[in-house]
C-alpha cells in the first residue's frame, strides 16, 4: 500500500504569529516554522499503520518555502520512506484553489492508494485543501475522521458532524482527513534521523509538474486589506481572601453581565 | 426559466438528522441579506425538501431552490453537483456556506471543479464597487483581514456563530432543482447516531455567554462545577483542549485555535492556565473573567477580571452570591 501524507508548515503556535502588513503574507522572521501538528498526527497514522502492515510505502508531500526542507526532513526521520518538496518562487501567497492545484499534480505523478490530510491547519484555518484534492483527483473523500480503520481496498471511519456522528467508508485509492483526536506523533530517535538522510527527498518546482501560477482561467483569492488590532490589556486582579466570589458577583451585575 | 435577482446572493444550507436547517442557516441569511437578495439553495434529506424550503423563506430567502439527496448514503458528491446546477441558473454575486465539515467539503470542491476562488472562515461580508468582501479574524484575533476573488462569485465560508444579523422573512417561492449528476466518486455513509441533545444550555458558538473549565478541574465529576455556574449565569459550556483530553468532556465543546472561536459578552475561564492556542479561540470576547490558583498563568494577561484562587472555593460561593442578588 501507497500512502502519502500532506504535511504543512506554519509557524509556531507557540510563537508569536505575525502577518505582514504591507503583503498580509505571514512574516516568516516573526516566528518560527514547524510542521502543523496535524500533520504530524496523519503521519503518525500512516506510520503505526506500516508498523502492523509490511509492504507499506509512505511519502510526505508538502508545498513549502524553499527553507522548509530541514522540517520536512523530520518527517523522514519519524519513519517515512520518501519526501517530496515542492516549491517555487511563483507559489509565494499562494490561494486554496492553486495550492491544491499544485499538489493534486504532485500526488498524480507518483501512485497512491491514500493520501491522509489534516482536517485544517492552524494558520489558515480553511479545511478545505483535502476536498479540493479529492475533486481534482477524482476519488472518494472522508473528511474529519475522528478514528480511522485502514484495510487492503478500503478505508473507513467516524466522522462528527452537526447532528451526530457518521460511520463511513470508501474504496481505494481515497482522500482522507484526521482530527486530532487521533493520537499525537511519535519522536524521532537518534537511528531515525540518521536514517532520513539517507532517504529520498525530492525537490520539485511548478514546471516540473506543468503548472503555471497564473492561470487566466481560475479565479483567485486575494487579499484586499490587513489590519493588526491592539492586543488585549489586563485589568484588574485580586487574591482571593474568601470573598472573591462575592467580589465577583458584583462585578458581573455591574457590568449587566448576571 | 425564472429570472433571479441580479445582485443574488446564493446561500447553501443542509438538513439536519430530523429534516431541520443547520443551526447556522439564521446567519447566513442575516449575511447575505445585508449585501444582496438571499437565494437559498436548501440540500435535503429526502422528503425533508419542502419543510425545510419553508424555514430557508422565514429566514430571509427570497426564492429557494430544492435539491433532494437522491441517496443519503452517499457523502457530499450529490450536493456538490447541486450547487453547481444552481449556480448556473441564478449566477450569484457571492456563494455562502457554513465553515462546518460538510461546509467545507463542498466549498472546497466545488471551488476545485469550477474554478473559483473561495475565501475560509469569515465572520462577515459586505459590498464594495467590485462585488462581495469576505472579513476574517486570523491569527486568534490578531489581525483583521479582507479578502475577494479576482473575477467571478467568490465561495465565502462564514464561520459558525460568527453572525448576529437576521434577515426579514420572505413569502414562500420555491422549486424543485434539476441536478444532473456528476459521477464523481465518493465515500459512503454506513451508518449514523443522531446526537441527542441532552442539555438546555445554549449552543457555544456564538453564545452571549461562555462558562469554560480546564484541566485545573481535575476530573469528570468535578467539571460539574462549569456546567453549575453556566446554568446560573445562563451560559454555554467550553473547555480547553486539556480538558477535552482528559475526557473530562467531549471535543465540541473545546474552545481555541483547533477548537471553537467564540466571541462571547462574557467568557469565564475556570482552572484554565491560558495558553496563547486557547486564547486564539476565546481573547476577541468583550469581558473575559478568570480563576486560577497561579497568579502567573498568562490567562491574567487577557483577563478584565482576575481571580486568583481555588475553583473549588470561589465558584460554588459566586454562584449562591448569584442566586442570592437575583432574589
Ligand atoms: C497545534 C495545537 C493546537 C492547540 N489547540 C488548542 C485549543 O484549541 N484549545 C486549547 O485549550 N488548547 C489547545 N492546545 C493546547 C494548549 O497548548 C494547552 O496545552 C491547553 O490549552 C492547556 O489546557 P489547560 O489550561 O486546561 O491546562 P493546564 O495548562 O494544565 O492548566 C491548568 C490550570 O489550572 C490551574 N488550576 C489547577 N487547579 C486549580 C484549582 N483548584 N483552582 C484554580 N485553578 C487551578 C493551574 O494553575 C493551571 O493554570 C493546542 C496545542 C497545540 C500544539
Ligand atoms: N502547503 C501544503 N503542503 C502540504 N499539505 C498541505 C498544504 N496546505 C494544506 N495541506 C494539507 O491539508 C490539510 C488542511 O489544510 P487547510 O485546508 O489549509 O486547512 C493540512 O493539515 C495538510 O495536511
Amino acid at each position: 500500500m501507497k500512502i502519502i501524507v500532506l504535511v504543512k508548515e506554519v509557524p509556531d503556535t507557540y510563537g508569536d504569529r505575525k502577518l505582514n502588513l504591507e503583503t498580509g503574507l505571514a512574516d516568516r522572521e516573526a516566528s518560527e516554522a514547524v510542521i502543523d501538528e496535524i500533520g504530524e498526527r496523519a503521519l503518525e497514522l500512516a506510520l503505526t499503520h506500516a508498523d502492523a502492515n509490511d509492504g507499506t510505502e509512505i511519502t510526505v508531500l508538502s508545498l513549502a518555502p524553499e527553507g522548509a526542507t530541514a522540517r520536512i526532513r523530520k518527517g523522514l526521520a519519524m519513519g517515512a520512506g520518501s519526501a517530496i518538496h515542492v516549491s517555487d518562487e511563483a507559489l509565494r501567497g499562494a490561494d486554496l484553489g492553486l495550492t491544491a492545484e499544485t499538489l493534486a499534480a504532485a500526488i498524480r505523478r507518483v501512485e497512491f492508494d491514500l493520501v491522509i490530510t489534516g482536517n485544517v491547519s492552524t494558520d489558515g484555518s480553511g479545511g478545505m485543501i483535502p476536498a479540493m484534492l479529492a475533486e481534482l483527483l477524482d476519488v472518494p473523500l472522508a473528511t474529519g475522521l475522528s478514528s480511522v480503520a485502514i484495510s487492503d481496498g478500503a478505508v473507513s471511519g467516524t466522522r462528527r458532524v452537526e447532528s451526530g456522528v457518521q460511520k463511513v467508508s470508501a474504496n481505494l485509492p481515497a482522500v482522507i482527513s484526521i482530527t486530532e483526536a487521533l493520537p499525537g506523533p511519535r519522536f524521532p530517535n537518534f537511528k531515525g534521523i540518521m536514517a532520513a538522510k539517507k532517504k529520498p527527498l525530492e525537490m520539485l518546482t511548478l514546471a516540473d509538474l506543468g503548472i503555471t501560477a497564473d492561470n487566466p482561467d481560475a479565479a483567485r483569492s486575494i487579499m484586499l486589506t490587513v489590519a493588526e488590532k491592539p492586543p488585549r490589556a489586563a485589568g484588574v486582579k485580586i487574591i482571593d481572601e474568601g470573598d472573591a466570589g462575592e467580589k465577583l458577583a458584583d462585578f458581573l451585575v455591574e457590568n449587566r453581565l448576571a | 426559466m425564472t429570472e433571479f435577482p441580479s445582485d443574488a446572493i446564493l446561500v447553501v444550507v443542509e438538513t439536519g438528522a430530523s429534516g431541520e436547517l443547520e443551526k447556522a442557516a439564521p446567519g447566513l441569511f442575516g449575511a447575505a441579506a445585508a449585501v444582496g437578495t438571499p437565494i437559498a439553495l436548501v440540500l435535503a434529506s429526502p422528503g425533508a425538501g419542502s419543510a425545510a424550503a419553508a424555514e430557508a423563506a422565514a429566514l430571509g430567502a427570497r426564492r429557494v431552490l430544492i435539491a433532494e439527496t437522491p441517496d443519503p448514503s452517499v457523502l457530499g458528491v450529490p450536493s456538490v453537483d447541486a450547487l453547481a446546477a444552481a449556480v448556473e441558473q441564478v449566477q450569484p454575486d457571492a456563494i455562502l456556506i457554513s465553515q462546518s465539515l460538510n461546509g467545507r467539503d463542498l466549498a472546497g470542491r466545488y471551488a476545485a471543479r469550477s474554478r473559483a476562488a473561495v475565501s475560509v472562515d469569515a465572520v462577515g461580508v459586505s459590498r464594495d464597487d467590485e462585488g462581495v468582501v469576505a472579513h476574517h479574524s486570523v491569527y486568534g484575533g490578531a489581525y483583521d483581514v479582507t479578502s475577494t476573488s479576482t473575477f467571478g462569485a467568490p465561495v465565502i465560508t462564514v464561520r459558525q456563530g460568527s453572525i448576529e444579523a437576521r434577515a426579514t422573512a420572505q413569502p414562500q417561492d420555491s422549486e424543485t432543482l434539476t441536478v444532473p449528476p456528476s459521477g464523481k466518486r465518493a465515500a459512503r455513509i454506513d451508518s449514523f447516531d443522531e446526537a441527542v441533545v441532552a442539555t438546555s444550555r445554549p449552543e457555544l458558538r456564538g453564545a452571549a455567554k461562555v462558562v469554560a473549565g480546564g484541566r485545573g478541574l481535575g476530573s469528570e465529576e468535578q467539571f460539574a462545577l462549569v456546567g453549575q455556574l453556566a446554568d446560573a449565569l445562563g451560559a454555554a459550556v467550553g473547555a480547553s483542549r486539556a480538558a477535552v483530553d482528559a475526557g473530562y468532556i467531549p471535543t465540541a465543546h473545546q474552545v481555541g485555535q483547533t477548537g471553537v472561536s467564540v466571541s462571547p459578552q462574557l467568557y469565564v475561564a475556570l482552572g484554565i492556565s491560558g495558553a496563547i492556542q486557547h486564547r486564539a479561540g476565546m481573547q476577541t470576547a468583550k469581558m473575559i473573567v478568570a480563576i486560577n490558583k497561579d497568579g502567573d498563568a498568562p490567562i491574567f494577561e487577557v483577563a478584565d477580571f482576575g481571580v486568583v484562587g481555588d475553583v473549588f472555593k470561589v465558584v460554588p460561593q459566586l454562584i449562591s452570591a448569584l442566586e442570592a442578588r437575583k432574589k
